[in-house]
């Protein structure tokens, strides 16, 4: 059933990151229905020193969210690795016992274990869980009570409102930030490059590999901001250019005696412009990307989109993007410039 | 809250980079140390997150000041580098307006970055574990600390 405009259904939650308190300070105050967090250990995907929430750190963030009428969701969102699931186990004891409203869970074996011990407990299946079709969404739903699925962000609006359609299960899309245009936290391209798994180092791109090196003009060859990971070139950098995260997917490439961006460019997935769209296909949420990122993106990103829901619930088919909020998102894009990923691609 | 100030952007004209440049560095390393130290001291910055930084080098260039300054974290505490290594762990070099904006919490260090406002060299996961530990400090505990009444402002604390 294809997507139409009529007045929406209901009006999605805005569900916005936090890597830090401050990041969910920010959310909360700027307008966020939701914050997703992580703990600072490998059962979160986005582990990186320094940032995320300890036991302390998510009991005044559950406080500060619940006390304003918002919920905290914590994902534990990595795959647990043999002989430790003892460490996934607690981590869904603890993130309950803190207080947390629903837990974001990937892992078929850690959503069983939180379905058996915590049957109350609210699950949603992650976006590293690459559920892409309704009837693996059932299936977990069936199995594991899931209430909410996150669709990875490879699917048309189309196929979104397919999904919706055909199953029970609360569904939540992607509305801006970096953008995965393969198989969420498996991507091979990383793999081959660092030997690692994006989903369990914190990302594609784990800083430990990533190098950025200026590199002065010399004769015939103009400054250059050269990155490499792993020691793999992926781009070259002119002086005023824009950049992005250093992805293999967003690199630029020789291919055939042409040097450009091969698979994706530097962007950033950015859905204003068709938020009556999907509103009309009925999602229940709508998440921004990039707990990695620092309050102030926090807080710019979600006052945008806040505004622009609030504005297409109210508005309908009147809908139109307000050219500030363009200007506000695509200043904190990769490159500067976004893109609508997979929503309204032509072919399939 | 007070009335917020936004920092404009801005670049200094090119004469301040070449003056600077002449003048000797050590004062900036002694005061941008100095800084460090105090928010450590003051409990600012957590214990946990700094001991990713012991025994690293450091150097903050502000490009169109023309000014550089090169710290170590050395045995729990910062201090300053009079003959700095050639190459820091981790160097990282913007204008001025720059540094006031991330310190002001304005901007988003990966977006400055974006924009090649902000250069970041050497040890990535370094001047990752770097912005996590800056963008980690609860703003309610910097009350304490001495700050130009601007700034003070403009993270929304008390005068």
């Amino acid at each position: 059933m294809p997507a139409t405009l009529g007045s929406p259904r209901r009006k999605p939650a805005l569900v916005c990151p936090a890597g830090s308190l401050p990041a969910l300070k920010a959310a909360v105050d700027h307008g966020a229905d939701a914050v997703y967090l992580g703990f600072r250990d490998a059962t979160n995907a986005r582990n990186f020193a320094g940032l995320n929430f300890d036991a302390a750190a998510v009991a005044e963030g559950v406080r500060y969210a619940q006390s304003r009428g918002r919920e905290v969701l914590v994902a534990i969102n990595t795959y647990a690795q043999a002989g430790r699931f003892g460490q996934w186990q607690r981590a869904v004891d603890a993130a309950l016992a803190l207080g947390a409203d629903a837990l974001i869970i990937a892992d078929v074996g850690v959503l069983d274990y939180a379905r058996r011990a915590h049957p109350d407990a609210r699950l949603h299946l992650s976006v590293q869980g690459s559920a892409t079709s309704y009837e693996a969404i059932n299936f977990a739903r069936e199995r594991f009570g899931i209430r909410r699925a996150v669709l990875p962000r490879v699917l048309t609006l189309g196929e979104v409102a397919h999904v919706v359609a055909n199953t029970e299960v609360e569904i939540e899309v992607f509305g801006f930030g970096s953008l995965c245009v393969m198989n969420e936290g498996r991507c091979w391209l990383s793999s081959f490059a660092t030997g690692e798994s994006p989903n369990t180092v914190g990302a594609c791109s784990p800083a430990k590999f990533v190098q950025w090196q200026k590199v002065p003009a010399a004769a015939g060859r103009p400054e250059s901001m050269d990155v490499r990971l792993a020691g793999i070139l992926i781009d070259r950098f002119g002086a005023e250019e824009n950049a992005g995260y250093p992805t293999i997917c967003k690199g630029r490439y020789a291919v055939q005696g042409e040097t450009y961006y091969a698979l994706e460019e530097p962007a950033s997935l950015n859905v204003l412009a068709l938020l009556p769209a999907i509103l009309a296909a009925g999602v229940a949420a709508i998440k921004v990307e990039g707990r990695q990122r620092s309050p102030a993106y926090v807080a710019q990103v979600t006052r945008t989109l806040r505004e622009a829901i609030d504005a297409a619930f109210a508005q309908g088919s009147r809908f139109t993007v307000r050219p500030a909020w363009a200007a506000a998102l695509a200043k904190v894009s990769e490159g500067a410039q976004v893109t609508l990923g997979a929503y309204d691609r032509p072919w399939r | 809250m007070g009335p917020t100030v936004t920092i404009p952007r801005f670049t200094l004209p090119p004469l301040v980079a070449r003056i600077g440049a002449r003048l000797p560095q050590w004062p900036h390393a002694v005061a941008l140390a100095a800084a460090l130290e105090a928010a450590r001291v003051g409990g600012v910055l957590p214990a946990a997150a700094l001991a990713a930084l012991e025994g690293r080098t450091f150097r903050v260039t502000a490009l169109d000041a023309g000014g550089a300054a090169d710290f170590r974290f050395a045995n729990g505490r910062f201090r300053p580098l009079l003959r700095p290594a050639p190459a820091p762990d981790l160097h990282l070099s913007a204008n001025l307006s720059v540094f006031l904006e991330l310190l002001a919490r304005q901007e988003d260090p990966d977006t400055l970055f974006f924009h090649r406002r902000l250069a970041i060299e050497g040890d990535t996961e370094l001047g990752l574990a770097v912005k996590n530990m800056l963008d980690a400090v609860d703003l309610s505990s910097l009350s304490r600390l001495p700050m130009p009444a601007w700034l003070r402002r403009r993270l929304g604390l008390a005068a």
